[in-house]
């Protein structure tokens, strides 16, 4: 997994790959032909409209879609070359390698310190519990702020503090890659900035992929972007998402190819 | 408000009715009243204690809790987590919800007629005289009476969660069983206490099935295959007949069992307060 090859050049490894993908709930196509590399170590993000199919795709990298019980793709998703979806691969492994944080910030009801604790306790941790937790918090830049209330409930935090929480406890499991679906819209502009200043920081470790609607943001943050775009089509739904267009941010803003992408980008949109 | 303070009212009115009704016990028993065995009617003999069937009122609650809180728990989760397709989920909430409209003289004549006879039949195989009428067959039919109140109250607090905590869990790579011993069952359990405390004063009243079933023995015994008695079940079966001084001594039993439910409630509102600060 170390990777001891200098990055040179161009060439970037491909963390998660998406190849000719659908999505369904139940009868409803929801997202169609999705094919995407998603580069190691940059950010990521997915923008475009409501409804068309971000979030989906990107539960669908961590197999959290399996929870849903009408849910079903069809296409390939491979991490590091391997078939995510492949029988004899562990969804909760698979989970613990690539983590996942909501829009809405969702602290367990239970102590600080438990809720960083919670993730590395249950995929069987032995070290230093304490360190960890430490570690976990600092690089969430929230040490500072809670280490003098660790005992008490993870609630008793700010949104803004509590979606750092949520980043602190998914760091904690160790994973490689963070997805993040809208992170930042239910925060206030200061704490979304910290956030942002965050996953620059991350993105050093980590391989990130943030949906967002804020357009200053992806251009802020992110490396990449993909536009999502949905389409009206015949029958139930009435419409299915698709990724538009995928490239470098700053091409997606200042020079996209279509005609949709620049009409969203400039707001021009809908 | 008016509606709370008529509620109020009626609270007090009724406590007053039955202090007056117990007062002319009180002052002949004391407090004795309530570690005394003997219950006497008998004219010119009489003598009132309430102690085996305190015991026998609180043994049945705690026998029937011991069985219907697992039960009601598990099937709560079974019921609330998609280990089955929701429409077969639908319909056993609907069977659950329906066992808590079987009038309780139903549940006392199924005992008599079906649980009884089986468990008579069971202790038979290993040469156990069973007399039928028993603490057991009582806190059996108990467990089922209050099993609905704990299912239909632990599944919508677990209902009630929300959903981003669930999928937290699981984004953080927890198994099923981890998430919801670790995460939902906690995040729940105010809620469920609370089922469980109802349950408990449901329990604890509960009349007409268990006058059937427990045996009406005024006697504390160890065995769950004898017979004993409840508070509730010695008013609904001496209140007809009692004159005199046996009034007032039933009206003590029953003052007695408003102040144990008291206590069961306040404690039960104190276990959740206490739970509720720690998340
Ligand atoms: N759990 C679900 N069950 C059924 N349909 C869903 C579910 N989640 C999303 N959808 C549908 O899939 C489509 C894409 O939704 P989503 O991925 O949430 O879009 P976005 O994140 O871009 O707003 C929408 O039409 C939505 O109604
Ligand atoms: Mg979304």
């Amino acid at each position: 997994m170390v990777d001891t090859m200098p990055m040179t050049g161009t060439a970037t490894d491909v963390v998660l790959r998406a190849k000719d993908c659908d999505m369904y709930y139940g009868s409803l196509k929801a997202v169609r032909d999705v094919s995407i590399d998603i580069p190691k170590n940059k950010i990521t993000a997915f923008i475009g409209p409501s409804g068309c199919g971000k979030s989906t795709v990107l539960r669908c990298f961590n197999r959290l879609n399996d929870l849903i019980e009408s849910f079903r793709l069809k296409g390939q998703m491979t991490y590091h070359g391997q078939d995510l979806y492949a029988s004899d691969v562990d969804p909760v492994e698979v989970r613990r390698r690539i983590g996942i944080l909501f829009q809405k910030p969702n602290p367990f009801p239970k102590s600080i310190y438990d809720n960083i604790a919670y993730g590395p306790r249950i995929s069987g941790f032995k070290g230093d519990m304490d360190e960890l937790v430490e570690t976990s918090l600092r690089r969430a830049v929230l040490w500072d702020e809670v280490k003098d209330k660790l005992p008490e409930s993870g609630f008793s935090l700010s949104g803004g503090q509590q979606q750092r929480l949520c980043i602190a406890r998914t760091i904690a499991v160790q994973p490689e890659v963070l997805l993040m679906d809208e992170p930042c819209s239910a925060l206030d502009p200061i704490s979304t900035l910290k956030i942002e200043e965050l996953m620059k920081e991350l993105v050093q470790n980590y391989t990130i992929i943030i949906v967002t609607h804020n357009m200053e943001q992806a251009t802020r943050v992110a490396d990449y972007t993909g536009f999502y775009n949905a389409q009206v089509v015949e029958g139930a739904g009435g419409k299915v998402g698709y990724l538009a267009e995928f490239g470098e941010t700053q091409k997606i803003f200042n020079d996209p190819t279509l005609e949709e992408t620049k009409d969203y980008v400039t707001g021009r949109f809908g | 408000m008016g509606f709370a303070l008529f509620i109020l009212l009626l609270l007090v009115a009724i406590g007053l009715l039955i202090l007056t009704q117990a007062w002319p016990a009180m002052q002949e028993f004391g407090l004795s009243f309530l570690w005394t065995s003997s219950w006497n009617p008998v004219e010119g003999r009489e003598s009132f204690g309430v102690l085996p069937i305190i015991y026998g009122t609180l043994v049945s609650a705690a026998i029937a809790l011991l069985i219907a809180v697992p039960l009601g728990l598990g099937t709560a989760l079974f019921l609330s987590e998609n280990f089955i397709p929701l429409k077969i989920r639908t319909v056993l909430v609907f069977m659950v919800e329906l066992l808590a409209a079987i009038p309780s003289v139903v549940y006392g004549l199924w005992g008599i007629f079906v649980l009884i006879p089986a468990l008579r039949w069971f202790f038979d195989l290993f040469g156990i005289f069973f007399t039928g009428p028993s603490m057991l067959a009582a806190s059996l039919v108990l467990s089922i009476m209050i099993l609905p109140i704990i299912t239909a109250i632990s599944r919508d607090s677990l209902a009630a969660l929300p959903p981003e905590l669930r999928q937290g869990s699981y984004g953080l790579g927890a198994t099923r069983w981890g998430t919801i011993f670790r995460v939902l069952v906690p995040a729940a359990i105010s809620g469920i206490v609370g089922g469980v405390m109802l349950a408990l004063g449901r329990a604890m009243g509960e009349t007409m099935a268990v006058t059937m079933l427990i045996g009406n023995a005024n006697t504390i015994s160890l065995s769950l295959l004898d017979p004993s008695n409840t508070i509730a079940s010695l008013l609904a079966n001496q209140f007809a007949e009692a004159r005199g001084i046996q009034v007032a001594a039933l009206m003590y039993a029953a003052f007695v069992l408003v102040i144990l439910t008291l206590i069961v409630n306040i404690l039960a509102d104190w276990i959740v307060r206490k739970l509720q600060a720690k998340y």
